[in-house]
C-alpha cells in the first residue's frame, strides 16, 4: 500500500495509457467483424477462407506480432499504432467467427417471415438480423474485451507503456507491490469494460436480458 | 520489406544454426517446454473436467475459473512468480500452467457435458458399467471438444512461452529479447517469424487431429466438424 | 414373473413419484403401464432394471429381489427399448445391436452375424447394418432399438414410450409388427406409455395409473373399455366420446360400424 500511495500518479498515468490502448481495438474489431461475419454466414464460398484466415491469425503469438507489424506497416516499434493494429487483428480473429455464428443462429423462418412482410435486405439486416444476432455477438465481444485488456500488458516488454509497465518495472527493480498492483488493475479494467459491454447490450437490446457465456 | 529480407537472411545464416546458441536448440527448448506444460495441464484438467461434466457437480467453479483466467495478464504472473521463485524454469512453468489449465478444464467439461444425456441413460439402461460409459460413450463423443480445449491451451502456451525468455533464458523468446536489447532488428524479427511459424504448425496439426476426432464422434458427417458447421 | 411389492419412491428433492404400488406381472405377457406425466410409470419401469431403486418395498423377478443382483448384470439380462431408440450415435447399426453380446464376451464376427439376423427379424434391410443411427429414419432407429434389446435374448423386455417419437402411420406399423414379433418370441414385456391407444394396441393387460402410481384400474383392454372403474379411467380412455361409441348401420346388406359422429370406421364380419 505504501508503494502504491507513493506512485499513485504514475499508476494513474499507466492506467490511462492502458485504456487508450485497449478501447480502440475493441471498437474497431467490432466495426470490422460484424460485416465480415455477416458475409461469412451468408456465403459458403467466403466462409471457409474468412474463418480459416482469421483462425490462423489468432494463432500468431502476440509478442512476435508486435514486432512483425511495425516491419509490415512501417510504424516505429514503440508506437501505439502498432499495439492498436495488432490487437484489432486479434479482436477480428475472434469476432469474425463469433459474428458468423451469431448471424447463422438467426432462424431461417424469421428471415423468411421478415422478407414476406416486405423488409428490404438492408432493412432486414438492421431490423431483424442484427438484433437477433445480438446476444451471441455480445458473448464474443465480451471475450474480445477481456483478452484485449490482458494482452495490452505484453507490449510493456518492447517498451509500450501500459499497466504492463508495472510488471516489467516491478520485476527489474524487485518490487512485488508494483506487479501485484498491475495484475489487480488489469483484472479490474477487464471486468469494468466487460460490464460496460453488458450494460450497453442491455440498453441496445431491452427485450431480453443479455445472455452471459463464460 | 527490407527488414523482412534481413530477417530471412538472419534465419538462413548457418552461423545461427550452430554452436551452443543454435536456433534448432531454441526450437527444441520451446517445443519441449510447451509440451511439458500442456501435458501436465492435460493430466490435471482432463480428469477434473471430465468428472465435473460426468457428475454435473462444480459447474459454477468452471465458469468462474475460465471467465476469470482470461482477464489474468500472463506477463504479470510470469514476473511475480519470477520474483518469488527466482530465475529458472519454475516461474514460467507455473505461469504457463495457470494459463493452460482453464481451456483444458473447460474443454473437458463442456465436451462431456454436451453428450446427450439420453444417450448416456440408454447406455446405462442396457448394462454398460460407469467406466464403459465414460470410456466408450462419453469420451469418444466429447473428444472433439476436449481436443479443442487442448488446442487452445497449446496455442496459448506456445505463444506465451516466448515471454518466458523475459525471466529465464529459454526458448524462441531468446533471440527476440536479445535482439531487443542490442537493437538487432533482424534477430528480433527472425525469432518472431520462427515462433509464428511454429504456432501455425501446431495449430494446423491440432486442426487435423480435431477433425479426425470429430469424424469418429459424428461418423456420418464427413465434411466439417460440428464446432465449425454453420447452417446459413 | 415380475412382482412389485409395495414399492414407494421418494426422490431426494422430496417429490414422491410412487406412493405405494404392488403388481404381479405373469411371464410371457405384455403389460402396459399407462398414465399421464407424473403418474410415476417410468419410475416403476426403471425399478425393474435398477435404474431406480425403490425407497421402500421390493421388486422381484422370479422370486429373486433385484436388489440382491448386480446392477450391470441385471441390466444386461433385460432388454430395454427407449424412445427414439437411444442408440449410440458414434457406432454403426450393427455395432449398436451387438453392444451387449460383445460386452458379454461374444466374438465380434459371431455377434455381427447375430445382429444381422436380428435386423431382419425387426424388418430392417441388412444393408443398413453399416450405417450410423443419424442416417436412419425415426422408425428405422426404433426398430434398431428393438433389435438391440433382443440381442442378449433376454426373458424380459422393458419399453419406455417405445414408439412415441415416430409419426402415427409408422407407429401403427411398428405396433402391428411388435404384436407379430411377440407372438413369435413370447417375452415378458412391460411397457409404459401415455398413449391409451398404444396400450390397447399392444397390451394383453393394461394398468391405468393416477398420480403417484396409484392403480386406477387393471384389466384387459376390453374389460377396461367395457367397464371403466371410475370417472378418471372413463375420461382417460375416452369412454363416451364419439371415437369410442360405435354403432352399426346397415348399408347394402352389410353391417358398417360408425362412430358417434356417424363416421364409418369399418365393416362388421359375422
Amino acid at each position: 500500500m505504501n508503494w502504491l500511495s507513493q506512485n499513485l500518479h504514475i499508476v494513474g498515468q499507466l492506467l490511462a495509457d492502458h485504456m487508450v490502448l485497449s478501447i480502440p481495438p475493441i471498437v474497431l474489431s467490432l466495426l470490422i467483424s460484424v460485416p465480415l461475419g455477416r458475409l461469412a454466414a451468408g456465403s459458403r464460398r467466403l466462409r471457409t477462407p474468412l474463418l480459416t484466415g482469421t483462425g490462423l491469425l489468432y494463432a500468431i503469438p502476440s509478442l512476435p506480432l508486435f514486432i512483425i507489424i511495425p516491419a509490415v506497416f512501417g510504424f516505429s516499434l514503440r508506437s501505439p499504432a502498432t499495439m492498436i493494429t495488432a490487437l484489432t487483428l486479434y479482436g477480428c480473429a475472434l469476432l469474425v467467427r463469433g459474428a458468423a455464428d451469431a448471424f447463422a443462429s438467426v432462424p431461417q423462418e424469421v428471415r423468411l417471415a421478415a422478407a414476406a412482410t416486405g423488409h428490404s435486405p438492408w432493412g432486414m439486416f438492421w431490423k431483424v438480423e442484427l438484433p437477433l444476432a445480438g446476444p451471441v455477438l455480445l458473448s464474443s465481444l465480451r471475450v474480445v474485451t477481456v483478452s484485449t485488456v490482458s494482452l495490452v500488458t505484453v507490449g510493456a516488454v518492447i517498451g509500450i507503456s501500459s499497466l504492463g509497465t508495472l510488471f516489467t518495472d516491478g520485476f527489474q527493480r524487485n518490487i512485488d507491490a508494483s506487479i501485484v498492483t498491475g495484475i489487480v488493475l488489469t483484472v479490474v479494467v477487464a471486468f469494468v469494460l466487460d460490464a460496460v459491454c453488458v450494460l450497453g447490450a442491455r440498453i441496445a437490446m431491452p427485450w431480453r436480458r443479455a445472455v452471459s457465456r463464460a | 520489406m527490407n527488414l523482412f529480407l534481413e530477417a530471412v537472411q538472419w534465419l538462413l545464416d548457418p552461423a545461427n544454426w550452430a554452436g551452443p546458441n543454435a536456433l534448432g536448440l531454441r526450437i527444441l527448448e520451446h517445443i519441449g517446454f510447451s509440451a511439458v506444460v500442456v501435458l501436465v495441464a492435460a493430466a490435471i484438467g482432463i480428469p477434473a473436467g471430465t468428472l465435473i461434466g460426468h457428475t454435473g457437480r462444480g459447474r459454477g467453479a468452471i465458469i468462474a475459473i475460465t471467465g476469470g483466467a482470461r482477464a489474468l495478464p500472463t506477463l504479470g504472473l510470469l514476473t511475480i512468480f519470477g520474483l518469488w521463485l527466482g530465475i529458472g524454469l519454475e516461474a514460467p512453468f507455473l505461469a504457463l500452467l495457470v494459463l493452460a489449465l482453464p481451456p483444458v478444464l473447460a474443454g473437458a467439461y463442456a465436451g462431456v457435458e454436451s453428450v446427450d444425456r439420453a444417450t448416456v441413460g440408454a447406455a446405462r439402461a442396457i448394462g454398460l458399467t460407469e467406466r464403459q460409459i465414460l470410456m466408450g460413450v462419453e469420451l469418444p463423443l466429447a473428444a472433439p471438444v476436449i481436443i479443442g480445449g487442448l488446442r487452445s491451451a497449446a496455442l496459448q502456451v506456445i505463444s506465451t512461452a516466448t515471454l518466458a525468455a523475459y525471466i529465464s533464458d529459454t526458448g524462441l523468446g531468446r533471440p527476440i529479447f536479445s535482439g531487443l536489447k542490442t537493437q538487432q532488428y533482424d534477430m528480433m524479427l527472425g525469432g518472431s517469424i520462427l515462433v509464428a511459424l511454429l504456432a501455425l504448425l501446431v495449430e494446423l496439426c491440432f486442426q487435423l487431429v480435431q477433425s479426425a476426432a470429430a469424424r469418429r464422434a459424428e461418423p456420418h458427417r464427413t465434411q466439417t466438424p460440428a464446432s465449425e458447421r454453420i447452417t446459413a | 414373473m415380475i412382482e412389485f411389492d409395495a414399492v414407494r419412491k421418494e426422490y431426494p428433492d422430496g417429490t414422491v413419484a410412487v406412493e405405494r404400488f404392488s403388481l404381479a406381472i405373469p411371464s410371457h405377457r405384455v403389460v402396459a403401464l399407462v398414465g399421464s406425466s407424473g403418474s410415476g410409470k417410468t419410475t416403476l419401469l426403471r425399478m425393474v432394471n435398477r435404474m431406480v431403486d425403490p425407497t421402500e418395498g421390493s421388486v422381484r423377478i422370479d422370486d429373486v429381489d433385484v436388489r440382491s443382483m448386480d446392477r450391470v448384470r441385471l441390466r444386461r439380462s433385460i432388454g430395454y427399448v427407449l424412445q427414439a431408440g437411444g442408440l449410440l450415435p458414434h457406432r454403426t447399426v450393427a455395432d449398436n445391436v451387438a453392444t451387449v453380446p460383445v460386452l458379454e464376451g461374444r466374438g465380434r464376427r459371431q455377434a455381427r452375424a447375430e445382429a444381422l439376423g436380428l435386423l431382419e427379424r425387426v424388418g430392417l434391410d441388412t444393408a443398413l447394418a453399416d450405417r450410423y443411427p443419424a442416417q436412419l429414419s425415426g422408425g428405422q432407429q426404433q426398430r434398431v432399438g428393438v433389435a438391440r434389446a433382443l440381442a442378449a435374448d433376454p426373458n424380459i423386455l422393458l419399453m419406455d414410450e417405445p414408439f412415441g417419437a415416430v409419426d402415427p402411420i409408422v407407429r401403427d406399423q411398428l405396433q402391428q409388427e411388435m404384436r407379430a414379433l411377440q407372438a413369435d418370441i413370447g417375452k415378458t414385456i412391460v411397457f409404459v406409455t401415455h398413449d391409451i391407444d398404444e396400450a390397447f394396441a399392444l397390451g394383453d393387460e393394461v394398468v391405468v395409473l393416477r398420480t403417484g402410481a396409484e392403480v386406477a384400474q387393471r384389466g384387459t383392454p376390453a374389460e377396461i373399455l367395457a367397464n371403466p372403474a371410475d370417472e378418471f379411467v372413463a375420461s382417460f380412455v375416452g369412454a363416451g366420446t364419439a371415437r369410442r361409441t360405435l354403432r352399426i348401420r346397415e348399408v347394402d346388406g352389410r353391417d358398417v360400424v360408425v362412430d358417434g359422429d356417424d363416421r364409418p370406421t369399418g365393416v362388421l364380419e359375422r
